[in-house]
């Protein structure tokens, strides 16, 4: 290659790439009314298999809102993908890049560490970002998170609902006491977030509890199960993520302890946590929002609508109806909800962030509602209001029966009144850190455009 | 890629009848000009928040690694450890020593992790090659399990996960993306300074002749020990406050989990392909790592977005990058700054017309 | 100490040695390229997680289990060839570190390549062998690790009369002497070369299988080389016999840390304690158990 030839490649490489960079992707300008979904997705990597779940029934959700009802009130849903493979530099690169899109309605990043890097950015655009079942507990506390919403459960009513099953199979929250549980936790900020509260409900209940560490990805326990067949617990709480919660069914099972009395908390619930480990799982039991299944006329219209005219957004239809992808419906379902809910006071138009966030602080379907939706249960309820950012949601227990998952109980509820003020201790901090004036109810009333 | 654009019209002006060392230094001086006097004017969100920033940060820890591997011939995959150590113990520093500038915290970060990276250093007294590569591993895993196991780094944060102070620097405050990058390209512009001035004072040369050749070195007089401890403290220091930067100025927030392996083997990616030895280099490596795969993916869904799902475009580009960074290392084994430096020559003026 | 529970603290020795036998296996698959090369290859996790990617994908397909070895295995040896050609020949000659980075681009390579293949979907692997403890004189032992270890030492034992009695062999140990010496006296060495990476392909397969029995075929199958770079360190690059013992040294001495030192601290610590041990033992013997005394590298 000559000298000429190199510069002009290089000349053209240069300038593909400036015009790539400066195309403002994804930034059609809205043409009639629609309501966009930002969506940093993660299709690839480590978590690949919760994200294509959870991104595949949300999407799935939007387009039966399309497909079937033509929008909301006429209102057309849009969404558009950026890959993030649960990098947290690349959620921001994705915000920066799609934030600009006409009427956003809400981001859903599924990511603790995107999410708190997006905290203070979407604060300052007055748009909501929810974090189902995930995310920092003390923005449940509306005065002082405005725009964050963990819906349905924060990992402190996780704990406390789990605490609650065991009690109910025990015979009673009073037949704790002297009970022995240990919780195996993933050796990373969302493992340890928890600790402290099953600290309390050990000293309110009475049980002894004993709290291990497993490192990092977790694909080694050997050490740790041994530890808890010496002590003998009568539960142990496998807190887990990705790969340790297969590694810990199938020590569990090596060690000798029994896999009925394991109780898996919300991110390792899924069947994604259970196939690797084969018959090591059979008898496990895990917490959940939603239950699974394909069975609820929602999903059954799903399948329907989009999946029979191969339109569905799951590559393997085995996967409809699995945890992640009902995680996913449920997800749309109250995204839409709370559109519809702000729609009815606003107009039915294109909707400001703001707007939105004042349809989240309404949130709120009854079960005569869920099952108006088509989600009779498939999940319980939800009650949010402008400073109980969570919405009380309830859980349920499922067992995994060596190919899918059984509900083994009712729809429990977690004991918020008691959490609420340790909620409130850690959020009042932070604002105080932050230089944050509380809210109060009036003001989440007002509505910027 | 503004920048590299402009270093591109730099060196393109005509031929003056300068003094040499004026030429030199032209191109650097308008970059400056440019970085600081156009950019922050004309700069979207999306350009500080998304490329220049991350660059920024990426770049200065790439300086600091070109100290230890570049100029003193030892491999490090701890740099990502060293990066926390600056970012948590500037946030610290900065939370619980009343009316401390946050400037001061950043440096203390930087000393901190100083001494965390001379700790690590200890092995490479009797460590070479990829044996000490792999022993840095140990500040890898260690740093992160501390700074995740004891809450108190974190402010006993329930999720561990620390929220950033605001930027302030001689009473001024540095709010929003321009703010930052600003911050950052000051803090930057500094250090890097610095750093050049040592690679050509008589320790930086201390560290070459190590290198080279560490028998040799011994023999004419140079402390080898203290030589090898020197580039571990000082590219750690430099590191740390990279790793500050990224927190504070970048992404505004961070956990443990945020440094983690692949970002030591990212700064190493950019010692490498930009070119060892180089200061220079950092920069180019830096650009090429934070840029290239924003344009494969903008690329990747512009032309195929239709055709395939997201999820395989961003696994082809997975696949591209790879193959791009083995191509790379065949074609231009010396990094971006050989192949800029040859590009530049044939620019000068007395060679044939390009 | 009179009531120190022996039984258990042989439990815990017993599953450390048997852990270790796990990380020797992905530690192997190292020595050997090290040994011809000179380079880490840091790939090594990504050729794993591809060959028991590749055969679960297969067996799920329908295809018998012994096909779906050989097709994996088929598969494997051309990829090594492959790099062989394309990635090495091309930088003989560099540096090591350039080395090292061009397989870390060749891990992007191979991990994206095995997911757009055979998606992103978890796997679990049934290799059909009970992993049910049994009680030896109080201690529980698992099978599945005692198989791991039996297989693991077939495969030594198997790769030592190879690299011992044949041409390839003997040619690989002349290379990993003197590569000047050897290409002097006219051995092929391209085609050794491509027969270590092979080799070192087949040593991914199985311990793949192992691991992904275990793990679970999924992409954290690639992380288990961190548990295998300490066991590298401590037995030497060079040496296949010091990545077996270097594997059972550290699995056993942080499942004994974990236990009995984890309390002290917290808990959590076996990640980064073998490490310590390996760094810790190389200031008395920098080049490892067995490696060889020269290591100037990079």
């Amino acid at each position: 290659m000559t000298l000429h030839t190199r510069l002009k490649t290089a000349a053209l490489a240069a300038g593909i790439a400036l015009a790539a960079l400066s195309l403002p992707a994804f930034t059609r300008q809205a043409l009639a009314d629609e309501q966009h979904f930002p969506l940093q997705s993660y299709r690839v990597g480590p978590y690949a298999a919760g994200g294509t779940g959870f991104f595949g029934g949300f999407i799935d959700y939007l387009n039966l809102i399309n497909t079937r009802d033509g929008g909301v009130n006429g209102v057309k849903l849009t969404w558009s993908e950026a890959e993030t493979q649960y990098e947290v530099e690349r959620g921001v690169e994705a915000y920066e890049r799609l934030k600009s899109h006409q009427g956003i309605a809400a981001w859903n990043p599924l990511s603790v560490g995107i999410a708190y890097a997006m905290i203070d950015r979407i604060t300052a655009d007055k748009v909501p970002l929810i974090t189902i079942n995930h995310g920092r507990t003390d923005s449940t506390d509306g005065r002082v998170f405005p725009y964050v919403f963990p819906l349905l459960l924060n990992p402190y009513s996780e704990t406390s609902g789990i605490v609650n099953y065991i009690a109910s199979k025990e015979g009673g929250l009073e037949k704790l006491k002297g009970k022995k549980i240990v919780v195996l936790y993933h050796g990373s900020p969302y493992g340890k977030e928890t600790i402290p509260i099953y600290e309390l409900l050990a000293q309110k209940y009475g049980f002894t509890l004993q709290q291990i560490e497993v490192p990092h990805p977790g694909n080694e326990q050997q050490s740790q199960w041994l530890t808890i067949r010496r002590a003998k617990p009568d539960y142990v709480v496998l807190r887990g993520w990705g790969v340790m919660n297969p590694v810990a069914l199938k020590t569990a099972a090596k060690t000798g302890f029994p896999v009925d009395h394991i109780i898996g908390n919300v991110w390792s619930n899924s069947e994604e946590d259970v196939i690797p480990a084969g018959e090591a799982a059979k008898g496990y039991t895990a917490i959940t929002t939603q239950a699974s299944g394909a069975d609820y006329p929602v999903v059954k219209e799903i399948v329907k609508t989009l999946y029979d005219q191969g339109k569905g957004n799951l590559e393997d239809k085995k996967r409809i109806g699995s945890v992640y992808h009902n995680l996913g419906i449920v997800n749309g379902i109250l995204n839409v909800e709370a559109i519809r809910i702000a729609q009815a006071k606003f107009g039915k138009r294109t909707l400001t962030g703001d707007e939105v966030r004042w349809g989240f602080e309404h949130l709120q379907l009854d079960p005569a509602r869920v099952e108006a939706l088509g989600a009779k249960d498939l999940f319980h309820s939800i009650n949010v209001t402008w400073d109980n950012h969570e919405g009380n949601g309830y859980v349920t227990f499922q067992q995994w029966d060596g190919t899918k998952w059984k509900v083994v109980s009712d729809w429990i509820a977690p004991d918020w009144a008691l959490l609420r003020p340790i909620i409130e201790k850690s959020s009042e901090a932070y604002a105080a850190e932050k230089g944050i004036k509380l809210r109060t109810a009036a003001d989440a009333e007002g509505v910027t455009n | 890629m503004t920048v590299a654009a402009s270093e591109t019209t730099a060196s393109l002006l005509p031929a003056s009848p300068l003094a040499p060392a004026v030429i030199k230094a032209a191109p650097l001086a308008l970059l400056l000009v440019v970085a600081y006097g156009v950019i922050p004017f004309i700069g979207d969100s999306y350009l500080f928040e998304a490329i220049l920033l991350p660059f920024l940060a990426l770049s200065l820890a790439g300086v600091g690694l070109n100290l230890l591997t570049g100029y003193a011939g030892q491999v490090s995959l701890g740099s990502a450890a060293f990066m926390a150590v600056g970012a948590f113990a500037a946030y610290n520093f900065h939370l619980r020593v009343e009316g401390l500038p946050l400037a001061v915290a950043i440096l203390l970060g930087g000393v901190s992790a100083a001494a965390i990276g001379l700790i690590f250093g200890l092995p490479s007294l009797r460590l070479r090659g990829f044996y000490l590569a792999v022993s840095t591993l140990a500040a890898q895993f260690f740093v992160q399990w501390v700074l995740t196991k004891f809450s108190w780094f974190s402010n006993q944060s329930a999720s561990g996960v620390i929220d950033a102070p605001p930027l302030t620097l001689f009473g001024l405050t540095f709010e929003g993306g321009a703010g930052r990058y600003l911050f950052a390209l000051v803090v930057v512009t500094v250090l890097t300074f610095l750093a050049a001035r040592l690679v050509q004072s008589e320790t930086g040369r201390n560290f070459i002749a190590v290198r080279d050749n560490e028998t040799a070195a011994r023999i004419i007089g140079i402390p080898v020990l203290r030589t090898k401890l020197l580039a571990f403290a000082l590219s750690s220091f430099i590191i740390g406050v990279a790793g500050a930067l990224w927190a504070f100025a970048y992404l505004r927030t961070v956990e443990p989990a945020g440094f983690n392996l692949d970002r030591s083997f990212q700064i190493l990616f950019i010692v490498i392909i930009g070119g060892l030895a180089s200061l220079r280099g950092a920069f180019f490596g830096a650009a090429l790592i934070v840029v290239f795969p924003l344009i494969l993916s903008r690329l990747g869904s512009l032309l195929l977005g239709d055709v395939f799902d997201s999820g395989v475009l961003d696994m082809t580009q997975r696949i591209v990058l790879g193959a791009l960074i083995i191509l790379f290392l065949i074609l231009e084994p010396d990094g971006l700054v050989a192949l800029w430096d040859r590009l530049r020559r044939r620019l000068q003026p007395g060679s044939r017309p390009a | 100490m009179a009531d120190f529970d022996w039984s258990f603290f042989t439990e815990v020795l017993v599953g450390g040695l048997l852990s270790g036998v796990m990380y020797s296996l992905v530690a192997i698959g190292f020595v050997l390229i090290y040994k011809t090369s000179g380079v880490l290859n840091f790939a090594q996790g990504a050729l794993l997680l591809f060959a028991a990617l590749t055969f679960v994908s297969l067996v799920e397909r329908g295809l018998p289990f012994a096909l779906a070895f050989l097709v994996t295995f088929a598969a494997m040896v051309l990829i090594g060839v492959a790099i062989e050609r394309t990635v090495l020949r091309p930088l003989t000659n560099k540096p090591p570190i350039t080395l090292f980075m061009a397989t870390l681009g060749l891990s992007y390579i191979i991990e994206g390549a095995a997911q757009l293949l055979w998606g992103t979907q978890v796997h679990g692997l049934d290799l059909g062998i009970e992993d049910l403890p049994f009680d030896v004189a109080g201690v529980f032992v698992s099978q599945f690790d005692l198989f791991a270890a039996a297989t693991a030492a077939l495969m030594v034992a198997l790769l030592s009369a190879f690299f011992r009695y044949s041409r390839i062999g003997l040619g690989f140990r002349a290379v990993a002497d003197d590569p000047f010496a050897a290409l002097a006296i006219g051995l092929r060495l391209p085609f050794i070369w491509a027969s270590v990476w092979a080799a070192a392909g087949l040593v991914a397969l199985v311990a793949g299988l192992l691991w992904g029995a275990r793990l679970g075929v999924q992409f954290s199958l690639s992380l288990v080389v961190l548990k295998a770079l300490p066991v590298l360190v401590l037995g030497g690059f060079d040496s296949i016999l010091g990545a077996i013992v270097g594997g059972l040294l550290i699995g056993a001495s942080e499942k004994l840390a974990e236990v009995y030192l984890g309390d002290l601290v917290g808990g959590g610590i076996e990640g980064w304690f073998a490490y310590v041990v390996a760094l810790a033992f190389l200031l008395i013997r920098p080049a490892g158990l067995f490696g060889q005394k020269l290591v100037e590298r990079v």
